[in-house]
């Protein structure tokens, strides 16, 4: 069974890559690298495929909101360990999740430190939890935002058709 | 009283699934932004260097293993208690030369392409999990011994099993680790 550090490691690296090249204009040998979108994609496809490998009776939700709460407590719990600390709407497709010691800024200082590069470690799970709400049958746009660390909240959009 | 969520065993598995998945949504990106396999090697392995250089010191914490004496108990040690608290998994051990610097970590299962049925169209050379290489070489830097660690077998390029060879690079010093008769 892989050990969760694993995957803290290989983010943390794939986040590195990203700072060792940014604000580089020169694209360098081998084309482009890591950057913001690209670590949101692939949140997104990673997303996408642990929507699929959800447990089959978590699929049937009576409403949007089922959706989230779902993702502030099954799925973060899953990912993270931890349950979402508060999520909060405007019943009118804005969710602000808010995590108050997410673990994959915890490593860093805590406060004002550091707070430039934030960004960079949220991007990743942005994707993911826009690919796993994909995967329930939702469009979405997902971004993050840092006060102080490691307290970060996840703002979802859900366009109204 | 229910069990609390993230015991239930699918979340167990969601969990596993996730570092697997993240390597290979990576792996996947590496061949968009590189076109020759080699780069793509490099890069995992250079990668791979970077956790390794840190997971070692997560390692040491968490198993309390002692002093080694020799390269041998140092393999038996990445295969038995490295490999299994990481990946689940014992990759058994070889040793292939007499002066007992050179082994073989044999995988017989590997999580990492739990999800990859064959390499992509095109990516012949592509070692697909290079990260092991290089988080091997990685901590076994910050513990003071140089090696080359590279795959010699790969199932998914047509072998029959998964061998990574790792190499120590100086000599033992003889005065520091003799053994005691």
């Amino acid at each position: 069974m892989a050990d969760t550090v694993l995957f803290e490691f290989l983010h943390t690296e794939m986040v590195a890559e990203l700072w060792a090249h940014d604000p580089d204009p020169d694209p360098g040998p081998g084309g482009q690298k890591m950057s913001l979108s690209v670590l949101e994609g692939m949140g997104f496809r990673v997303g996408q495929a642990l929507g699929e490998r959800l447990p089959r009776e978590t699929l049937a939700f009576r409403e949007e909101l089922d959706v989230l709460k779902f993702l502030c407590k099954d799925l973060w719990v899953a990912v993270f360990q931890k349950q979402m600390d508060s999520l909060r709407t405007n019943h009118q497709g804005t969710y602000v999740l808010q995590d108050n010691s997410f673990p994959l800024l915890l490593p860093m200082a805590s406060g004002l430190q550091y707070l430039e590069e934030a960004p960079k470690f949220l991007a990743f799970t942005c994707g993911l939890l826009r690919g796993a709400l994909y995967t329930l049958g939702i469009e979405s746009v997902v971004t993050a935002s840092v006060a102080a660390l490691p307290v970060c909240k996840f703002q979802v959009v859900i366009p109204k058709s | 009283m229910s069990r609390p969520a993230h015991r239930r065993p699918e979340y167990h598995k969601i969990n596993k699934d996730l570092f697997v998945l993240t390597y290979g949504a990576l792996v996947a990106q590496l061949c968009k932004d590189y076109e020759k396999d080699e780069d793509v090697n490099q890069y995992l392995d250079k990668m791979g260097y970077g956790i390794g250089t840190r997971l070692v010191e997560d390692f040491l914490a968490r198993s309390c293993v002692g002093r080694c004496h020799s390269y041998s108990e140092i393999i038996d040690i990445i295969a038995q208690v490295a490999f299994k608290m990481y990946l689940g998994i014992t990759p058994s051990v070889t040793c292939n030369n007499s002066s007992k610097n050179e082994f073989s970590l044999i995988l017989d299962k590997n999580p990492l392409v739990e999800f990859v049925e064959e390499l992509p169209a095109g990516r012949s050379s592509l070692c697909y999990c290079n990260l092991l290489c290089g988080i091997i070489r990685g901590a076994l830097e910050m513990v003071h011994l140089a090696a080359d660690v590279t795959f010699l077998q790969d199932r998914l390029k047509g072998d029959s099993v998964t061998e990574i060879g790792i190499t120590f690079l100086k000599k033992q010093d003889e005065k520091k680790y003799r053994r005691k008769k």
